[in-house]
């Protein structure tokens, strides 16, 4: 009974875990909106930036990757 | 793993795909045991000599599919590393191109169906993401001596805030390794699963054509992913790269 307990702990954590991802997608829907306002007011200068885009979304990425392995760990390592 | 649900839900399970078995017999992995995992990534570099080797071996001026690919390949890494790394980031471009190519070709070779993906465990990548770390902390205090330090320390902040930066500096810098690797595997694991999930309801009747085509559609995104976490990584590179050659911000 007691380890039911701590399992359903494990899979309601794993469940809120997964909502650091919709923080992932607000940063990375962030940063390439901007980047495409940017980059349609002066599109000359767009296709220099796009890997530092890449290296943005790259970063914010890594967050909701993060809650993912966190998800992850709860539900298979706890 | 595989077990019947009674409505005909979930016929395996979605992780499935990611069990490193023994390739010959089902005896017990040791360190020396061929796996599928083995398997995949000779495969992988299989793929990246026929490629550049056989593929550049004809040296026409007019080139053929193959040789332009490889051509492209190429120019296209050594562009990246240039303009991110700078001009004294191409003595490492070699290995920047090598962990390109045998991630966008692990990655590929992964999208097929029935195989494995290399890269989808956090292992494999853990150790090109520990090479790379390692790589380029060696690289930073060989090339600037004590130097390397000052990227920890931001002389355009004021003084007051300089001790918390560069704190939240060092954290950040050893957290990379983790961050580097999990992003790939991340993305690699959570794609395949999601594509897997999908097969699942595909025996479903009430909604396999719906589920067809989300595979379809994934799969799509999945190709793209693909690339674009290889080329993530080998960017990522570049600029811990950078950050090794120039601390200095």
């Amino acid at each position: 009974m007691e380890g039911d307990v701590v399992q359903m702990g494990a899979y309601i954590g794993a469940g809120l875990a997964c909502t650091g991802m919709g923080g992932a997608a607000v940063g990375v829907g962030h940063v390439v909106g901007n980047f495409l306002s940017g980059a349609l007011r002066n599109p000359s200068a767009a296709g220099g930036q796009t890997a530092t885009m890449f290296i943005g979304i790259a970063f914010s990425e890594a967050l909701g990757i993060f809650s993912f392995l966190v998800a992850l760990l709860l539900m298979f390592a706890v | 793993m595989a077990e019947e649900t009674e409505e005909g839900g979930l016929v395996f399970h979605p992780m499935d795909q990611f069990i490193v078995k023994p390739l010959f017999g089902d005896g017990p992995i040791n360190w020396y045991t061929p796996t599928n995992v083995t398997f995949w990534m000779a495969l992988a570099i299989l793929c990246v000599v026929a490629l550049l080797v056989l593929g550049t071996r004809g040296r026409a001026v007019v080139p053929n599919r193959i040789q332009s690919i490889a051509e492209l390949a190429y120019g296209f890494v050594y562009k990246m590393v240039e303009d991110v790394a700078g001009k004294d980031g191409l003595k490492y471009f070699p290995y920047i191109m090598t962990l390109f190519m045998f991630i966008v070709f692990s990655n590929f070779l992964g999208l097929l169906p029935l195989s494995f993906t290399t890269t989808s465990h956090i292992a494999v990548t853990a150790v090109m993401a520990m090479a790379v770390f390692i790589t380029v902390t060696v690289i930073g205090f060989v090339k600037n001596g004590a130097g390397f330090l000052s990227l920890f320390w931001i002389s355009s902040a004021p003084l007051v805030l300089r001790p918390i930066l560069a704190l939240i500096e060092v954290i950040s810098y050893f957290v990379r390794p983790v961050s580097h690797s999990i992003r790939l595997a991340g993305n690699m694991m959570a794609g395949h699963a999601v594509i897997k999930v999908f097969a699942a309801f595909a025996a479903v009747v009430a909604i396999a054509p719906l589920s067809i085509l989300a595979i379809t559609a994934i799969y799509a995104l999945e190709v793209l992913v693909s690339f674009i976490q290889a080329y993530v990584f080998a960017i990522l590179t570049c600029v811990y790269l950078k950050d090794a050659l120039h601390p200095h911000h």
